[in-house]
């Protein structure tokens, strides 16, 4: 048991929380931003891996990581607008157009790998390129603090910033407050004349490219390859980080890092004599709970408006 | 469903799957040095030998299967994606029937197979109930309970049932007495498509010709209209999760005692996945699963052989499935030609 929390309360299991925190965050960002709008995106998995791809191909091709990240995250965006165009004008199930999503990008990422690398599993062969990392010149010299904050990928210190910016701009801006609308009731929305499809499109769009973010994060940060199928799930982890969040970007925020808390537990917890299955079962497992937890109690508080309402009526 | 709306719903599914294959072509001539040579195995290297169209066949049980699991859980309108689990449980479940119990020959594999739908159904049943008590979106816990199953499951074969002396992480033999017989000679096609064809009109028959066949189905149409009409339509989506995980998980049983000589899976194996596509393919109506299951089956099967004798990749496959499910579950999808079918007969009748 104290080895457990001499893992816990050190230095290099902090930091691993933010490493591992940083996909989940950015997708979760992406899952915020469709659900606000009122359409669910479950292919964040499927956008995930395709940007990740797409990262490290162009950053071999052009040897510029910058260059790279802009394509992942405009593949992204280009998956986003291909479920908005499949969801909003042929009408597919979003749930069904993004399964098809899901499924397409875990056997066209293997195939493109192929065609490009020769590889099937693992695109070691390209000379692919990572993003850097950024020390903070005053925030580094903080004892046990310095070294969790810094040193980070750049784009870890931009899933945070994106949380800040995310508020701004669901609360802050026009675009978010008709963002808002149309999730809550579009028919109201469309009676005041927002034009409900074009802002779903921008949502979508915006969604896939925070979890193009993500996944090249994946491919140019956390590793520095594409292997098949290496997101395992965090697009959907971050779904249900984005429901147990309220949805908010904070508690969306919260909620990521608990899960990265879980991923880094999973990690570190490998090398004592728990059996790994079970480690590795935990951050799925705690997203169940949490969820339950969630759903529970939004069902009970509703319970309870409802309670007082008739309540108040009665008198 | 009328005639005409009949014929325009094959006559979509044909042309969805037309538009997919034609991208699939463009693709292997794009990336094929001998682009004639893919396309003829792909399409009809499955019947040119009796091997290989036994492979198609044997494919086809398992996606018979979580095709029908997927119908009927996706009939109550839940989506319950634990169908993965379900089947990888399932497997797991009966490896341990086949390998720790002494049985009878006949007895050893319908314990198993039973003994692995049941703990599919409660796979399955656990989304339901969370749903249901505490409104929790069956969509996310399922999904997150299929890696819930995976890693219990590889516990299970890890630390009970893994022979270590054979080297990678596979389970003991599984007994003679547990495994299905082989039916078709040189081929791998085994007993389980019986059982699967008679689940087929099994639940053909539950979901249109029973009371409560007629429940689940309503309470997918309408559940308000449900449960003014007195349907409890908690118990209704609890029974449709049950029935699909047990389906399922019969499935990743008779996969496992049909198929293998252990259990040697180490990530979750996609045809509950796989049934989402068959389900699509087949409107979730149990009688046309096992269309729907022939045809993946046989572009599985395609890709596969083309893979193996091309320079084209088997994956280009996954293409071909996105582009079919989008097109056929879309609902503009020649919304145009409908108008028109209904304006035709319209006019007709009223001369």
């Amino acid at each position: 048991m104290s080895n457990f929390f001499n893992i816990i309360f050190s230095v290099d299991f902090g930091y691993a929380v933010l490493r591992v925190t940083t996909p989940i965050l950015f997708a979760s960002m992406g899952a915020l931003i469709s659900d606000k709008a009122g359409v669910i995106n479950i292919a964040l998995e499927g956008m995930m891996l395709i940007a990740a791809l797409t990262g490290v191909i162009v950053s071999a091709l052009v040897q510029s990581a910058g260059l790279g990240l802009l394509a992942a995250v405009f593949m992204g965006a280009l998956v986003g607008m291909m479920l908005a165009y499949f969801a909003l004008n042929l009408k597919t199930d979003v749930i069904l157009a993004a399964i098809a999503i899901n499924l397409m990008a875990i056997g066209g990422t293997i195939f493109i790998l192929f065609v490009v690398a020769g590889d099937k599993g693992i695109s070691s062969s390209l000379p692919s390129l990572v993003l850097p990392k950024v020390t903070i010149p005053l925030i580094e010299q903080i004892p046990v603090l310095g070294p969790i904050l810094s040193g980070h990928n750049i784009l870890t210190y931009l899933a945070f910033l994106s949380v800040w910016l995310m508020y701004i701009f669901i609360y802050k801006t026009p675009l978010g407050l008709r963002i808002r609308a149309v999730g809550e009731n579009p028919h109201a929305a469309d009676s005041v004349g927002i034009s409900v499809r074009k802002i779903q499109y921008i949502a979508l769009t915006m969604s896939g490219a925070l979890a193009g973010f993500g996944g090249a994060y994946m491919s140019m940060g956390y590793v520095s390859w594409f292997s098949k199928n290496m997101t395992a799930g965090r697009g959907f982890i971050a779904l249900a980080a984005e429901a147990m969040g309220g949805g908010t970007p904070q508690g969306a925020m919260l909620t990521s890092l608990l899960f990265g808390f879980f991923d880094a537990l999973s990690n570190s917890l490998q090398s004592l004599r728990i059996p790994a299955e079970f480690v590795q079962m935990i951050p799925y497992l705690a997203t169940v709970i949490g969820l339950v937890i969630y759903a529970a109690n939004k069902t009970r508080q509703i319970k309870r408006i409802q309670a007082n309402k008739e309540r108040d009526a009665n008198i | 469903m009328s005639k005409q709306s009949r014929i325009f719903e094959i006559s979509r599914t044909i042309l969805a799957i037309t538009i997919a294959l034609l991208i699939a072509l463009v693709t292997i001539l794009f990336v094929s040095e001998e682009p004639a040579n893919a396309l003829s195995t792909f399409l009809l290297g499955p019947l040119k030998s009796m091997r290989h169209f036994g492979n198609v066949l044997e494919m086809m049980i398992p996606l018979l299967f979580t095709g029908l699991a997927v119908s009927i859980m996706f009939s109550s309108a839940q989506f319950n994606l634990g169908a993965e689990g379900a089947f990888f449980l399932g497997g797991i479940a009966s490896t341990f029937i086949a390998v720790k119990w002494a049985l009878p020959n006949v007895i050893h594999p319908v314990i198993a197979i039973l003994v692995g739908g049941l703990v599919g159904a409660v796979f399955c049943g656990i989304p339901a109930i969370l749903k249901v008590k505490w409104n929790a979106t069956e969509l996310v816990s399922s999904l997150m309970l299929n890696y819930v199953a995976l890693f219990f499951g590889l516990y299970i074969i890890n630390y009970y049932l893994r022979d270590v002396n054979a080297g990678a992480m596979v389970s003991y033999k599984l007994a003679e007495t547990s495994k299905l017989i082989k039916l078709i000679p040189k081929t791998r096609v085994h007993f389980g498509i019986i059982i699967a064809a008679i689940a087929v009109i099994a639940i053909f028959y539950f979901m249109y010709r029973t009371r409560w066949g007629y429940r689940i189905r309503l309470t997918g149409l309408n559940s308000s209209f449900a449960r003014y009409s007195g349907i409890k339509t908690a118990s209704v989506i609890i029974l449709a999760q049950l029935l699909g995980g047990f389906v399922a998980g019969v499935g990743g049983s008779i996969e496992i005692l049909g198929m293998y000589r252990r259990f040697s899976w180490q990530s979750l194996p996609g045809y509950g996945w796989d049934g989402i596509i068959v389900a699509i393919l087949a409107r979730n109506n149990p009688a046309l699963i096992p269309v729907g299951a022939f045809f993946l089956a046989y572009l599985r099967i395609g890709a596969d052989l083309m893979a193996r004798t091309s320079d084209v990749q088997s994956e280009v496959v996954y293409i071909i499935q996105g582009v079919m499910i989008v097109l056929i579950a879309a609902e503009s999808f020649m919304a145009q030609y409908r108008h028109k079918l209904v304006f035709k007969e319209a006019r007709n009748r009223s001369v």
